[in-house]
């Protein structure tokens, strides 16, 4: 989409962290008025504050004269607990209730609810959440409480400085009086806002860091959480588009007879995107898909195979290629070392596989354009659906529901599920029914957008003590910014997450060249959970891990000397390595592996024990992580991202891939794409290093280590390498 | 044509296409939204329900089958076993997306159901059809040892 008028980015997610601790963090609206009741029932439960009732002093927070507190999260609630999180930290400020903490979406405006660590867009990804939110949020909350302690004050005629706040009730001196909130909620709704505010001391804080459950627990776990897919509105169609068979066909021509006659389906409609059956119900919709006649013209499509793909990859990595980081003179280095190594790693296509596959609902009239989604980027969604709908981004709004899972799927700047829905919609008619656009699982393993396949090679000498003198790492692959409104942060030719993970590699090594050879290929990609380092973690923590070997020196203590500058992340692989009794002996048959990466300044070192069957067969028995996310709000919200990151890194490690068999999608569904499952899931123990840093993300960088960490594991049982993922392509799992 | 069944404990008649997946019918036809769509071929378990007690896939079973029969959908869940294990999803903080989970508490439900102290080996076999990309499976392992420790005492 190069016709709206997307800023690009003001910096780069990097940039933004080190900022993140400055006031210009602080941009509250003041004088918000909710609305709009519709959303409140669909995105977070019930929420029943009257009109007038309601103490509404920032975009963030709304208290109703029934104690509730309706915390508005800017944040798409997609499993990693942004909700729970935003909402933490609120009512830590605000010493708010937490059993009468709501949490509902915010609309899609990004004059309001950017993210600060994209600048001027409201949307989620790099695990930014918290560590964009967390001034901003403590100061929304700060600022309220001050408020209702002010209106308690004007009410009794008495000093502020003899008030207190706990759980939601303000005491006067002695507790001879006190006020619930919503008893203040007039008085404070008509006193100014506060322009400062003393934030809490940390040591006071009584929710963060003290594991609040989890906002939504409860309703997924008795069905009444809504996802899109559960959206019902009066009239509603539901759409199933067929999409190309290739990446960059088109339709030649198509014949609807048969999937017209098909009972209940409504319309058959053209598209950009391809052919769309619209129906009175899924199952309409897709029988009358399956119908279709099309013929496509395939005469600009990607036809290659995957394989032939990769075989350009490994020649490229020996041409001459742009340089992303250069310390001394590895060429050099390298040739006149003592001991030389070299290593290639082959990574695959992957898709994201959300649980819940790709859906949107529009409301499409001349005038107006209503989404409703797991919209994880809505500016660019708001942006993208006024251009394909003809109208301007301030007339399209965007109800934000829980998303069944992303990983970077729905971050995507060209909107292609909710483009293909206003699409459909508006070759519909436009005139006001809404159409819910439906994929499949086939759609979304076939859909492209997936994670880059990429070709690393990487060469190494040590010196007669076996120590790293010169380290070069050329990276072969698409550039997942290019031709996106992210294409600004490409700086001569380096597309950052390409070589994020890797031309930051943090060990003290004197020469040091990293190269990028970005290629173009027909197949669509995307960011993919923890991005750049879901493969540089791996090619340079097991390289790594050869170097070690080659020096006969522990891959532990390897590591660590050469940390001795980063003390963060040394702390993670020491802890790690501790709490995994690094040295304590194994079984026979079983190995210990340790990797150790920065994603988005969160730092997670990981020890894998796997142990080998009879037949060959890898188990991996046990996974031991040590992560630092600067300040800890919600101890058990980062347990379980790791717990998951691991599961889901493992399953790509393992099983996953995408490969293309003359431009076609060998995989159709999970029986082709193989994901973890309980029986291949490992025991898992996190340990939290205490921090009071600001707080960065753990929704992506548990993700990093685990798949280099068994590999290391599987050498160390084995004496193999795994230098192809996933590692049941070598046969290895 | 419709077809008559027992719903959550209510005598039920759909009007739908025979052939129409169970699961649709439930949401699209009866407006039951928990049961979830996930692969359309019994891949990941998503839309597991009950069937006279059993779980099923209800994304490949054609509504005709369950004419006459016992269907309990997430919404239906009535047993002790079956609130233990609700109970414990939320005690132990389970859901991370959720969209998997109505599959997962339903595939536990029925194992507890018919084994009141499952082994690991027994969770695997039951539970290792039900996919969650999340990776919520230490805690959905740890939530059913402690619904069936909970049903004991």
């Amino acid at each position: 989409m190069s016709t709206h008028t997307l800023a690009p980015p003001p910096s780069t997610r990097r940039s933004f962290l080190k900022s993140a601790g400055g006031a210009a963090a602080i941009a509250l609206t003041i004088g918000f008025e909710w609305t709009d009741t519709s959303r409140r029932a669909l995105a977070a439960g019930p929420a029943t504050p009257l009109p007038g009732t309601t103490f509404a002093p920032n975009a963030f927070l709304r208290i109703g004269a029934d104690n509730s507190v309706t915390v508005i999260a800017k944040h798409v609630e997609m499993g990693q607990g942004a909700y729970t999180g935003i909402a933490t930290v609120v009512a830590e400020e605000l010493d708010a209730d937490w059993s009468l903490i709501r949490v509902e979406s915010a609309p899609a405006d990004a004059k309001r609810y950017a993210n600060l660590a994209f600048g001027t867009i409201q949307g989620t990804g790099g695990s930014s959440a918290m560590a964009n939110s967390w001034n901003q949020l403590r100061d929304a909350g700060g600022k309220a409480r001050l408020m209702l302690l002010s209106a308690a004050a004007k009410e009794w005629q008495v000093p502020v400085t003899e008030l207190t706040v706990e759980r939601g009730i303000v005491y006067h001196a002695g507790k001879k009086r006190q006020a619930t909130f919503g008893a203040l909620v007039k008085t404070a709704s008509s006193l100014p806002v506060p322009d400062t505010v003393t934030l809490k001391d940390p040591k006071d804080f009584k929710l963060i860091g003290h594991t609040a459950p989890r906002v939504d627990a409860s309703a997924k776990s008795n069905g009444t959480a809504v996802f899109t897919l559960d959206v019902a509105l009066p009239g509603m169609l539901v759409a199933l588009l067929q999409r190309p068979p290739l990446f960059g066909a088109t339709v030649k021509s198509f014949d609807a007879t048969a999937a017209g006659a098909v009972p209940g389906v409504v319309k058959v409609v053209q598209v950009p995107g391809g052919i769309a059956v619209v129906a009175k119900s899924f199952w309409a919709a897709k029988l009358g898909r399956d119908a279709l006649k099309i013929e496509w013209d395939d005469t600009k499509a990607e036809k290659r195979s995957s394989a032939a793909i990769m075989e350009e990859y490994r020649r490229l990595a020996d041409q001459p290629a742009l340089t992303a980081r250069t310390d001394g003179d590895a060429g050099q280095a390298i040739k006149t070392a003592s001991k030389k190594i070299s290593a290639s790693y082959e990574f695959p296509y992957l898709a994201h596989a959300p649980m819940e596959p790709l859906d949107a609902v529009v409301k499409l009239t001349p005038n107006s354009c209503e989404i409703w989604a797991g919209d994880q980027f809505q500016t660019m969604d708001q942006a993208n659906a006024a251009h394909t709908a003809g109208l301007d981004p301030q007339q399209v709004s965007i109800h934000t529901l829980y998303a069944g899972g992303s990983f970077g799927r729905r971050a995507n700047t060209r909107s292609d599920y909710i483009v293909e829905a206003v699409s459909i919609a508006k070759a519909f008619g436009a005139e006001g029914t809404p159409i819910k656009l439906q994929w499949t699982r086939e759609d979304d393993i076939h859909g492209g957008l997936y994670r880059p396949m990429y070709f690393h090679k990487l060469e190494a000498g040590l010196d007669d003590k076996g120590t790293l003198t010169g380290w070069r790492h050329v990276i072969v692959g698409q550039s997942i910014m290019a031709g996106t409104s992210f294409a600004g942060m490409i700086k001569d030719g380096i597309d950052p997450t390409s070589v994020e993970g890797a031309a930051n590699i943090a060990y003290a090594i004197p020469n040091v060249k990293v190269e990028l050879a970005t290629t173009k290929t027909g197949v669509p990609i995307l960011w993919w959970r923890v991005v750049g380092s879901s493969h540089t973690a791996f090619a340079v923590e097991s390289f790594v891990d050869e170097a070690a070997h080659a020096a006969g020196a522990d891959p532990f203590a390897f590591r660590r000397n050469m940390l001795e500058h980063e003390p963060r992340m040394k702390a993670v692989l020491e802890l790690a390595a501790e709490k995994a009794g690094w040295n304590t002996p194994l079984p026979p048959g079983h190995g210990r592996g340790i990797a150790v990466a920065e994603a988005f300044k969160t730092f997670v070192a990981q020890v894998a024990e796997v142990s080998v069957g009879k037949d060959g067969q890898i188990k991996v028995e046990r996974v031991v992580c040590a992560v630092d996310c600067g300040t800890p709000i919600n101890p058990d919200i980062i347990a379980a991202q790791m717990e998951g990151g691991i599961g889901f890194g493992l399953g790509a490690a393992l099983y996953s891939e995408i490969t293309l068999k003359e431009g076609r999608v060998e995989q159709d569904n999970f029986n082709g794409y193989r994901v973890l499952r309980i029986n291949e899931m490992p025991k898992v123990e996190v340990h939290i290093v205490p921090s009071t840093e600001p707080p960065t993300g753990v929704g992506e960088p548990g993700v990093a280590p685990v798949g280099p960490a068994v590999a290391n594991a599987i050498f160390a049982a084995t004496g193999k390498r795994m230098h192809v993922l996933p590692f049941a392509k070598g046969g290895a799992a | 044509m419709s077809t008559a069944f027992v719903l959550n404990g209510k005598p039920t008649t759909l009007d739908a296409d025979p052939a129409m997946p169970l699961l649709w019918a439930v949401r699209e036809v009866a407006g039951l939204t928990g049961t979830k769509f996930g692969c359309g071929m019994a891949q990941c378990g998503a839309c597991t329900v009950q069937l006279d007690g059993k779980a099923v896939r209800s994304c490949v079973t054609p509504l005709s089958v369950v004419a006459g029969r016992q269907v309990t959908t997430i919404e239906g869940l009535q047993s002790k076993p079956a609130k233990a294990v609700q109970t414990a999803w939320v005690e132990l903080q389970v859901p991370q997306c959720g969209y998997c989970q109505s599959g997962q508490i339903m595939s536990a439900a029925a194992l507890l159901e018919t084994n009141s102290a499952p082994s690991d080996a027994d969770i695997d076999s039951a539970m290792s059809g039900n996919i969650c990309r999340c990776g919520t499976y230490i805690r959905i392992r740890a939530a059913i040892h402690a619904a069936a420790h909970s049903l004991k005492v």
